[in-house]
């Protein structure tokens, strides 16, 4: 990186970006992906309401139940991580 | 001379003693601001030039430090360089102590105490014998204040006893006047003094000395000033006039003056007595004689007395091997280079001519008869300094003849040593605290402590001198460090530092931002240091520079919340009633930061303690005077604790104390002020004692107790506001006629605030204020001064909101008339405020009249340049009356006219001002026969060489344009636009943009009345404009340019853009792009893609670079229409995409960016897809330009075609095995998500589940 970059907008950018959950960076893993995936997924379900109806229906349940459902599943979307194999 | 000259002084003394009986007004500091009326010299000096009473100060001298000569001749030396350093634009680093003034610098007076006993640290431990505790400072400060009460008592009573003798008569008239300090009556009052003080001889037996800080306790710091008592520090320059027997004063010695150590001439002779007049009979020498010490007589050096040590110089003296060597110090310590040698040798030849004559020569010298010889008086004590004696030049004995100096090569000469080990600069002054790193002792042999001391010294000297990256890496190292080294070693090391007289804005910076980082880290390690801090700290807060205000508050804020509330307290309750004002006042801005750090509440039993003090005034005045800071810094935040406040101090309305009850009703304004416009229940307590107070007092506690209701009654309901209102007028009108200047601004101000509060009725403030408020108000006096001038126009606009216009201005409407003409500049200005705010509907035909009179005779005699008063007044009231003035335009116009032919520029140029200030109403009035006219006149000054006066000029025709329209102008069009286009070139700005606006108003409304081949002719000139500096210039011209382009058509403007294409200067090329891209938004895009497109095929890099900026303009200008030419311009954007040039793939990338963005959602997805995957490869680009444009492409594609298309380009390289790749896509991938994270969700790629984990989605694979 040249001295002149250190100081532009591109360079924050990527810290920039980094102050929002969800962004992702060069080490992310697969889990941590899906984690994030799982999580934008059930918010985007939550958070349009005939989305949700529709779950509803082909569920069989109440909506509030799903929704329930939903949020709950938001804690470990994908179970607990895997162990890592450095260490 | 000086007998008169003492006379006329004696008699000035007399005067203003009277003076001061008669008028009960004394200025109090805290209401009148920090000016120490004792600091002022009270006469004019002899000299011309001002002798800076500090020798340090003096910028040639010290810099000429280490030569010493006559004054005569150190006076002819160039001083010179300052200026010329100014003027070529190299400011030298402003020092702090320059700009402080006399109260400010008492900062330099204050003793940096020792550690204090940690409470918390030490447990139940009984604290260790050594260390100062709480109890001890406390009684140390009642000792003191104990010891100044006694100092007065002795002084009333030594006043009484001369009052006493006086009044005895024959006996006053040996006694010599006591006022008078020369040194014959102040050996005789020492010797007074020193009878009945059984022989103490300390510098308070001084007879007017008030008796600073004590000294028994004080640390010496090296840097720290004597504590110069105002009084001595004052220098009555009579007093110096060179009577015959003083000539040989040590204010006239040349060295004196010279050395840098030498105790500051004004002070010598007035204060030497004190402490080193130990009386010795040994040789009786007189006084007078004196030898011209060489040595700066009292200047404290190797063998003064510690007493010699602190004389009142404000010199800050370093120790002896820092103070630049003076030959007769030099003599003390070894071999003498030659040029000392030769010093030397001058000083003794100057010497023996000005050694003392004997009996015998005085003999020859004059006549035998008609002369006696006079007994000295036998008062009289020479002065036999110990330390004067010791440091008498040991001169060689006689004349020395010429020897060969021995070669010392360790000698130092005047060059700095070079700093060893990498290290910064030094300056002379830092020599005293880093002077131990010059020493090059070896590190091993140092033990543990002294290392770590080392290290510290040099870290700070990397902060404080070092280059940008040696302090950065210093200023790391401290923080990190800070726990380890310790706060005692580090603040031992940093806070003298920071007390250096030399110090300089950026290293204070510096070194308290070391403090800063330093406390974060040391946390409760701090408390015993807290003193220590504040001392050095508190003067910060009432800093002239906002920063560093600012700063002092975070220093002192964080430090409050390190060492806790009980630590703070502690550390700043002895200080409260301190004897001096100067650590009274910083310490209660200190404490309203701590409230402001730690919450109110922690803070309000203290306080209230304090506010109720019995033991002394100071502590209830600083008590109060805390409340009063915390409601100046916290603002409205004070809401909450309003009334805990307010109940705290209401009881020092009724101090017995003058000064506590203006404190207090100086708080209370504060605070209401604060709490504006909410609170008013908070005060009722204190509403009777203010009311009832403003009746019982006078001066400048009346004033206090006015300001405070002035900022109580707006809270307040408005009946009650009218009820009070009365009640305080009363008084208020009273004060009308005080002299005093400050009362005078109160006054106003309360007027102001209680006239427009509601309750009050507009015929009260007819009937009751106004006559006094004009009679006593509207003077030319007020006028002169600007404050008053201020607030006077400010209270009566208010008073006009209240009133209505035609009582105000028929009552100063003759004062335009007026000889004086900063009064007629009054009476313009509240005019002009008061009919912009109300109008002018109030107005009748007779005060009309007389307004329109006042204001062309105010107009015509103005004669000072500042300020546009005149000009706006005049505007505002002829637009206020609108068609009204219809009767005086012809007038109006005459004197326009007649000005716009006077010989001076700025007379013409306001006329020209004034003529587009009432284009408007004149054109209401229908007078466009008589604007015709005034065009014609103006086209015929367009001569004019002052290029302010042509830009007026061509701003007022550009106002006669607008009002009467293209077809009626006179001159017509076609005659006044050739007279234009050489004006173009005018390189002025002023005349640039009235020019241009006027040239793009005719192309916009009046382009047919000029021939095409004139238009072509601007175009050429505007090409030039496009280099204009402002902005507003280069927008006008780009506009233009779309004006004429439709005027005359596209081709011949676009022509000429292009090949303005070719030139090489950037910003001309620049703005020929946004021109082109105008003409194609003002023409139509088709006008000017096909050439434009042809244009690219020139192989050469500028134009194409060109061309693609156009595009991109064009295609950010015209927005939705692009869609029609999206598929036109595609294999153009292809080439350039694909080019070897980063320039060519960043522009286009723009162009694509801007493209995209104006057709999303109008179904051009396949063009783009194409050119997105043109655009994609880039993404590796690191150039920020590049990069940055492509970025954008990508985001204006995400808006375009969807989230989910350019999540299919990102997910390839998310997890590629290159960790560089994977960088870029995930940069891609966030903005992405940032952008549009739920459109994502449809459009994650299906993953499958692994062992324990799910990640799959099940939910969206449901189908009903």
């Amino acid at each position: 990186m040249q001295a002149s970059d250190r100081f532009n907008i591109n360079s924050q950018l990527e810290h920039l970006q980094a102050k929002y959950v969800g962004t992702g960076h060069a080490d992310l893993n697969r889990f941590e992906w899906a984690v994030n995936i799982q999580r934008d997924s059930y918010a985007s379900y939550v958070g349009h309401y005939p989305v949700l109806a529709y779950f509803a229906i082909a569920e069989n349940e109440s909506i509030g139940r799903e929704r329930y459902n939903f949020m709950q599943k938001m804690l470990l979307p994908c179970g607990l991580p895997p162990e890592r194999e450095d260490d | 001379m000086d007998p008169e000259i003492a006379k006329t002084q004696e008699e000035r003394k007399k005067m203003e003693e009277e003076l001061a009986s008669l008028n009960s007004l004394t200025f109090d500091r805290d209401l009148y601001g920090g000016g120490d009326r004792d600091g002022y010299v009270t006469s004019i000096a002899v000299n011309d030039e001002d002798e800076a009473n500090d020798a340090m100060d003096n910028e040639v001298v010290r810099k000429m430090a280490s030569y010493t000569a006559p004054r005569s001749l150190l006076k002819e030396m160039p001083s010179g360089g300052d200026e010329d350093d100014n003027s070529l634009g190299f400011q030298k680093p402003a020092k702090i102590i320059d700009r402080e003034d006399e109260y400010r610098r008492r900062r330099l007076q204050r003793v940096i105490s020792p550690e204090r006993h940690d409470a918390f640290a030490a447990g139940e431990k009984t604290p260790d014998p050594s260390v100062r505790t709480y109890a001890e400072v406390m009684r140390e400060e009642a000792l003191k204040r104990e010891k100044e009460e006694t100092m007065r008592a002795i002084a009333k009573k030594k006043k009484e006893e001369e009052e006493a003798a006086k009044e005895g008569g024959g006996a006053a008239a040996a006694a010599p006047v006591p006022k008078r300090r020369n040194r014959w009556d102040q050996s005789q009052d020492d010797g007074g003094a020193a009878a009945k003080k059984t022989k103490t001889q300390s510098d308070w037996d001084l007879p007017d000395a008030t008796p600073g800080i004590g000294r028994w306790d004080a640390t010496p710091t090296p840097g720290r000033m004597g504590d110069a008592t105002p009084s001595l520090a004052r220098r009555n320059r009579w007093d110096e006039t060179p009577t015959p027997g003083r000539l040989a004063d040590s204010d006239a010695t040349p060295a004196g003056g010279a050395t840098p150590g030498a105790t500051p001439a004004g002070t010598t002779w007035d204060a030497t007595p004190k402490g080193l007049a130990t009386p010795t009979p040994k040789k009786q020498r007189s006084r007078w004689d004196e030898t011209p010490a060489t040595m700066g007589s009292a200047t404290p050096m190797a063998g003064a007395t510690p007493a010699a040590a602190y004389t009142p110089g404000v010199t800050p003296v370093g120790g002896v091997e820092l103070a630049t060597p003076t030959p007769g110090a030099i003599n003390l310590r070894g071999p003498m280079t030659p040029e000392q040698y030769n010093l030397l040798r001058w000083e003794k030849d100057i010497e023996d001519r000005n050694r003392p004559l004997t009996d015998e020569e005085l003999d020859a010298m004059f006549p035998q008869e008609g002369y006696k010889i006079l007994e000295p008086p036998a008062s009289y004590v020479p002065i036999r300094t110990p330390a004067r004696k010791l440091l008498a030049t040991p001169t060689p004995l006689g004349t020395p003849l010429y020897s060969i100096p021995e070669e010392n090569r360790g000698q130092q000469f005047d060059v700095p040593k070079e700093a060893p080990g990498g290290l910064p600069f030094m300056k002379p002054e830092d020599y005293q605290y880093f002077g131990a790193l010059l020493n090059e002792d070896n590190e091993e042999e140092l033990s543990p402590e002294e290392q770590k001391e080392r290290k510290i010294m040099k870290l700070l000297l990397k902060v404080k001198n070092g280059t940008p990256p040696q302090r950065k890496t210093a200023l790391r190292q401290l923080t990190d460090k800070a726990r380890e080294f310790g706060a005692g070693p580090l603040f031992n090391r940093i806070l003298p530092l920071l007390m250096q007289p030399t110090l300089e804005d950026q290293e204070r910076h510096l070194l308290v931002k070391v403090i800063d980082r330093v406390l974060y880290k040391l946390d409760e390690l701090v408390r015993p240091y807290v003193h220590k801090i504040l001392v050095v700290i508190e003067p910060l807060l009432i800093d002239e520079d906002y920063y560093a205000r600012v700063e002092g508050r975070e220093i002192i804020s964080n430090l409050s919340k390190a060492a806790g509330l009980a630590t703070m307290i502690a550390a700043m309750r002895p200080d409260i009633d301190n004897i001096d004002e100067y650590v009274r006042n910083t310490t209660a801005r200190a404490f309203s930061v701590v409230a402001s750090a730690l919450g109110i509440p922690a803070l309000l039993p203290f306080l209230k303690a304090v506010c109720q003090s019995k033991k002394s005034w100071q502590a209830r005045h600083t008590g109060i005077k805390i409340v009063q800071q915390i409601a100046i810094l916290i603002g409205c935040a004070v809401l909450p604790h309003l009334r805990s406040l307010v109940e705290i101090i209401e009881h020092g309305l009724n101090d017995e104390n003058q000064k506590v009850r203006t404190i207090t009703a100086l708080s209370l304004a504060a605070l209401a002020e604060a709490s504006a416009p909410y609170g008013i229940e908070s005060f009722d307590s204190v509403l009777k004692p203010l009311w009832k107070g403003i009746r019982s007092h006078r001066g400048k506690v009346l004033a206090a107790f006015l300001k405070a209701i002035g900022f109580i009654i707006p809270l307040m309901d408005a009946i009650y506001a009218s009820y009070y209102t009365k009640e305080v007028m009363i008084i208020l009108i009273r004060e009308f006629q005080s002299p005093d200047e400050e009362m005078k601004k109160i006054v106003l101000k309360v007027v102001k605030q209680c006239v427009s509060t509601e309750g009050v009725e507009a015929a009260y403030i007819r009937s009751d204020i106004l006559p006094e408020f004009f009679r006593n108000f509207w003077v030319r006096r007020m006028a002169l001064d600007r404050r008053n001038y201020r607030q006077l126009v400010e209270t009566t606009v208010e008073i006009a909101n209240k009133v209505g216009v035609a009582d105000i201005v028929g009552r100063i409407v003759e004062d335009l008339k007026d000889e004086s003409e900063p009064y007629r500049r009054m009476v313009m200005e509240t005019i002009e405020k008061v009919v912009t705010n109300l109008g002018a509907s109030d107005i009748d035909a007779r005060l009309e009249e007389l307004l329109i009179d006042g204001i062309l005779y105010a107009f015509q005699e103005q004669t000072s340049d500042d300020a546009n008063v005149m000009l706006n007044g005049f505007g505002a009231v002829v637009n206020a009356l609108g068609q009204r003035v219809k009767p005086y335009l012809p007038q109006i116009c005459g004197t326009i006219k007649w000005r716009l032919n006077n010989k001076s520029a700025k007379v013409r140029q306001q006329a020209a001002d004034l003529i587009s200030r009432i284009a408007v109403v004149m054109k209401q009035c229908g007078e466009e026969q008589l604007m015709g006219h005034l065009g014609v006149v103006l086209y015929e000054y367009l001569g004019e060489e002052y290029p302010e006066v042509l830009g007026s000029i061509l701003g007022a025709l550009k106002a006669i344009v607008n009002v009467i329209g293209m077809t009626k102008m006179t001159p017509p069009i076609k005659d006044l636009l050739p007279r234009l286009t050489p004006i173009l070139k005018n390189r002025h700005e002023k005349v640039q943009e009235n020019c241009i606006d006027l040239v793009g108003r005719i192309a916009d409304r009046g382009a047919e009345f000029v021939p095409a081949r004139e238009w072509m002719r601007i175009c050429f000139e505007l090409l030039e404009m496009l280099k204009a500096h402002k902005k507003g210039i280069r927008r006008a011209t780009v506009n233009t340019f779309g004006y004429i382009a439709k005027a005359i058509g596209p081709q011949d403007v676009l022509a000429t853009l292009l090949n303005n294409l070719k030139v090489q200067e950037r910003q001309n090329r620049v703005c020929t792009t946004v021109a082109i891209a105008i003409v194609a938004e003002t023409c139509s895009p088709f006008t000017v893609l096909p050439a434009l497109m042809n244009e690219y095929r020139v192989p050469e890099l500028n134009v194409q670079n060109g061309v693609l900026k156009s595009l991109s303009f064009l295609f950010e200008y015209i927005g939705e229409m692009g869609k029609d030419y999206i598929y036109a311009v595609t294999p153009l954007l292809e080439d350039a995409l694909m080019d070897r040039d980063l320039v060519h793939r960043q522009t286009a990338a723009s162009a694509v960016k801007h493209m995209a963005l104006g057709v999303a959602g109008l179904g051009c997805e396949d063009a783009l897809v194409h050119l997105m995957n043109y655009v994609w490869p880039n993404i590796f680009e690191t150039s920020p330009h590049v990069i940055n444009a492509v970025t954008e492409a990508i985001e204006g594609m995400r808006v375009a075609l969807g989230a989910a298309v350019v999540l299919n380009y990102c997910l390839q390289g998310l997890f590629h095995p290159a960790r560089k790749v994977r960088e870029v896509y995930w940069k891609i991938y966030n903005s992405l998500y940032i952008g549009a994270q739920d459109a994502l969700v449809a459009a994650y790629p299906i993953l499958e589940d692994e062992q324990s984990n799910t990640y799959s989605r099940p939910e969206l694979m449901m189908f009903i």
